[in-house]
């Protein structure tokens, strides 16, 4: 499919193509093993301008938007779907200040990012999953500075993260109009990183516990206004799960580019098993699939970056829709490789495991489902 | 600091062709790349300017199409680069190559550090380096594996030989040749990659921009002459000894004695 992409996009793609395959390649297995968090990746990244592909122009950046995040990140996946999330966890931490942030606050952090400051943003907490409504982590006015108690769970760049978008309760009895986003910096006191999670996929990126004790924010640190720390992460996630649609189109790809090597070299009944015609619909319907889900990504990716305001019904889709089609393709790409596929030497029974999250994380596809649903009798 | 880097586009394939009739090197058909040691001069120049400031200046002597590798300079973030084309400059040796780079260099002027790559894939002489430096009469040190320091006076390197290595320090200006060991060289950033392809006034400098000797460039400034270019052919015997380790070992002892080695 021809996207008609500027030569400016595929300038973004051909070159993260190249840090995929040149320098990410070879070391996947050895982050999948070792559950570290891929600095080597990050600079590479930054020194070649990725970071730099959703940031305005005024702040260092290249101008684009959730469509260049998007092409950046589809690339990293086709390789790795983990190292890429350090990337497209970067896009979701900047948004809140790409969104909300005022003049000081853009200056100051968003060239930060573009030159390849790792971000992180964090909502989730252990009682507070789907249920966001549900956090206990707190944030007391006390003069210019708001102190912040609680813990937020499951981080991803936790740790690794030099900016911090963290929501908190600045006033419980509003409830959901009580929450209120601060930026908070790595190295301000009172705020550490607890337990470091060992996960299934994804194990080239870092999931982590952010603690916070005491932790004082000055009030200028405050995104958009007290109370609207909710509107500040419902909006940030409908422009960064094209984001995660993008990931789980990537592992898809990868996992057919590997069937489609595989099938040739594979021979059973002295032909090779791409020769079944089983194999070749197998092979279609994993294309066909494919194309679809990057199709809505896109054409999401693209009305969003068109300034459009109500997204969350198409950001729901294209990321339930896509996130299902990679576990379904990366299953049928282990099946298709038959016992190797199950074995670590082979790449695709990673590429399965790192799918599975695609559907859970920046809200489960149930919740999508329920966000689609909802819009599906208005006019 | 001012750098300049002397890149060299070469044929990308060790097994470099060559013209029966002619014994030139025959280029057509095959992609042309960036001699490798030198991508390893670029990165290593770009390291110093975001340690020390300044400039870099990647020069190459060849035909037009060596816009392409110098673009690819570019693409890696230096900031100049020079062509030097004409074809008064055709069929140089290593001599009235590294003269016509050295007039080049000279023209530029106020240089710190001159960097080359060890040596070109389809030349393979490492001759070039070492001769801009004579004709410049400057110091050079070949073989550089790493920039220990150096400040805006001297620079202190290490130099890998047979045996081991050297620690040398040499005052500014000076010519190093540098391995591959030296650094990793990066890709290119988008910036730098849409930088390249908006430059359409890459600037192309032929005899006559230089202050040069007409009689000391091109083919009439080269005292090489290639009489004859044989490709050699390998003559090895391999045998492979099966069984366990001392019916192998058996097998050797037997076969070395019989070729009388032992
Ligand atoms: C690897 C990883 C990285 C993450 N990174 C981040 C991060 O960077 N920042 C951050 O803030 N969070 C992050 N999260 C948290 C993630 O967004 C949540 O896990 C997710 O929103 C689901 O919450 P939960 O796990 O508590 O599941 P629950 O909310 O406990 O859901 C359990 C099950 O119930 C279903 N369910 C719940 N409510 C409903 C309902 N109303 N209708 C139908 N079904 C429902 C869910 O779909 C799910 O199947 C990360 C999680 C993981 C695993
Ligand atoms: C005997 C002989 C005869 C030759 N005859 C011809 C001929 O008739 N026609 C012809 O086209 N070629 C000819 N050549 C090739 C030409 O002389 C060499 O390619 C050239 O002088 C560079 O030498 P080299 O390739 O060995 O480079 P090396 O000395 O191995 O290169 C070392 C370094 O010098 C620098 N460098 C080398 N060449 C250049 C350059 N052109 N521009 C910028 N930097 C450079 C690079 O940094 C490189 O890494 C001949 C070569 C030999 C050995």
């Amino acid at each position: 499919m021809d996207y008609f992409l500027t030569e400016k996009q595929k300038v973004i793609v051909e070159l993260a193509r190249r840090i995929a395959e040149e320098k990410i390649a070879p070391v996947v297995s050895k982050y999948d093993i070792s559950g570290e968090f891929p600095w080597e990746i990050m600079k590479i990244c930054a020194q070649t301008d990725m970071f730099r592909v959703f940031i305005p122009e005024e702040y260092g950046g290249l101008g684009g938007g959730v469509f260049e995040m998007a092409l950046v990140t589809e690339e990293l996946s086709k390789v790795c779907g983990g190292i890429a999330l350090g990337y497209a966890a970067t896009g979701l931490g900047a948004m809140p200040i790409i969104l909300f942030g005022n003049e000081e606050q853009k200056k100051e952090y968003l060239s930060r990012v573009a030159e390849g400051t790792i971000c992180a943003f964090a909502l989730t907490e252990s009682e507070a999953g789907s249920d966001a409504s549900n956090m206990k982590t707190t944030a007391e006015k006390d003069g210019g500075y708001y102190v912040l108690n609680g813990t937020k769970q499951w981080i991803t760049n936790g740790g690794e993260a030099d900016i911090y978008t963290v929501i908190a309760m600045t006033d419980k009895s509003k409830g959901s109009r009580g929450a209120t986003a601060f930026i908070v910096e790595k190295g301000t006191p009172g705020f550490s990183f607890g337990v470091k999670e060992d996960k299934m996929g994804i194990r080239g990126s870092t999931t982590r516990e952010l603690i916070f004790e005491n932790c004082r924010v000055h009030k200028n640190q405050i995104l958009a206004r007290p109370g609207f720390g909710y509107i500040v992460a419902l909006k940030t996630l409908d422009r960064t799960r094209p984001g995660v649609a993008a990931q789980a189109v990537g592992i898809a790809q990868g996992a057919l580019n590997a069937c489609l090597k595989y099938t040739k070299e594979r021979e059973q009944f002295g032909k090779s098993i791409a020769s079944f015609q089983v194999i070749q619909h197998m092979l279609a319907d994993m294309a066909m699939k494919i194309e679809a889900a990057r199709s809505l990504v896109y054409c999401t990716a693209r009305m969003i970056d068109s300034g459009a305001d109500d997204i969350s019904r198409e950001s729901a889709m294209c990321k339930c829709f896509a996130s299902d089609m990679a576990m379904e393709v990366t299953t049928d790409a282990v099946q298709i490789f038959g016992g190797y596929g199950y074995m670590r030497d082979y790449p695709v029974e990673k590429m399965m495991r790192d799918a599975k999250i695609t559907q859970i994380y920046e809200g489960t596809n149930q919740i999508q489902r329920n966000v689609i649903a909802s819009t599906l009798w208005k006019k | 600091m001012n750098i300049i880097v002397c890149m060299k586009q070469v044929p990308d394939t060790n097994e470099v062709k060559i013209d029966k009739k002619t014994n030139t090197l025959m280029r057509q058909g095959v992609r042309s790349i960036i001699n490798p040691y030198d991508l390893h001069a670029i990165e290593e120049a770009l390291r110093l300017r975001e340690k020390m400031g300044g400039k870099v200046t990647v020069i190459s002597m060849g035909p037009l199409q060596v816009i392409e590798s110098l673009k690819e300079a570019v693409s890696m973030g230096v900031d100049e680069v020079i062509l030097l084309s004409d074809r008064a400059f055709a069929g140089a040796d290593t001599l009235a190559t590294s003269y016509t780079l050295s007039r080049a260099i000279d023209k530029i002027g106020n240089v710190d550090l001159i960097l080359c790559g060890k040596q070109a894939i389809d030349g393979d002489t490492a001759q070039v380096g070492p001769g801009i430096a004579e004709h410049l009469d400057i110091a050079h040190v070949t073989y550089v594996e790493k920039i220990i320091d150096i400040d805006e006076k001297e620079i202190t390197v290490k130099r890998l030989v047979d045996d081991g290595y050297q620690i040398i320090k040499a005052e500014l200006p000076v010519l190093l040749t540098v391995l591959k060991e030296i650094n990793e060289p990066r890709l290119p950033s988008i910036r730098g990659i849409l930088r390249s392809r908006e430059m359409d006034d890459i600037p192309v400098w032929t005899a006559d921009d230089l202050d040069i000797d007409r009689n000391l460039i091109g083919l009439n400034g080269s005292p090489t002459q290639v009489i004859s270019v044989d490709t050699p052919q390998l003559d090895v015997e391999a045998r492979i000894f099966e069984g366990d380790y001392q019916t192998q070992v058996d097998c050797l002892l037997k076969a070395l004695m019989e070729q009388k080695v032992l």
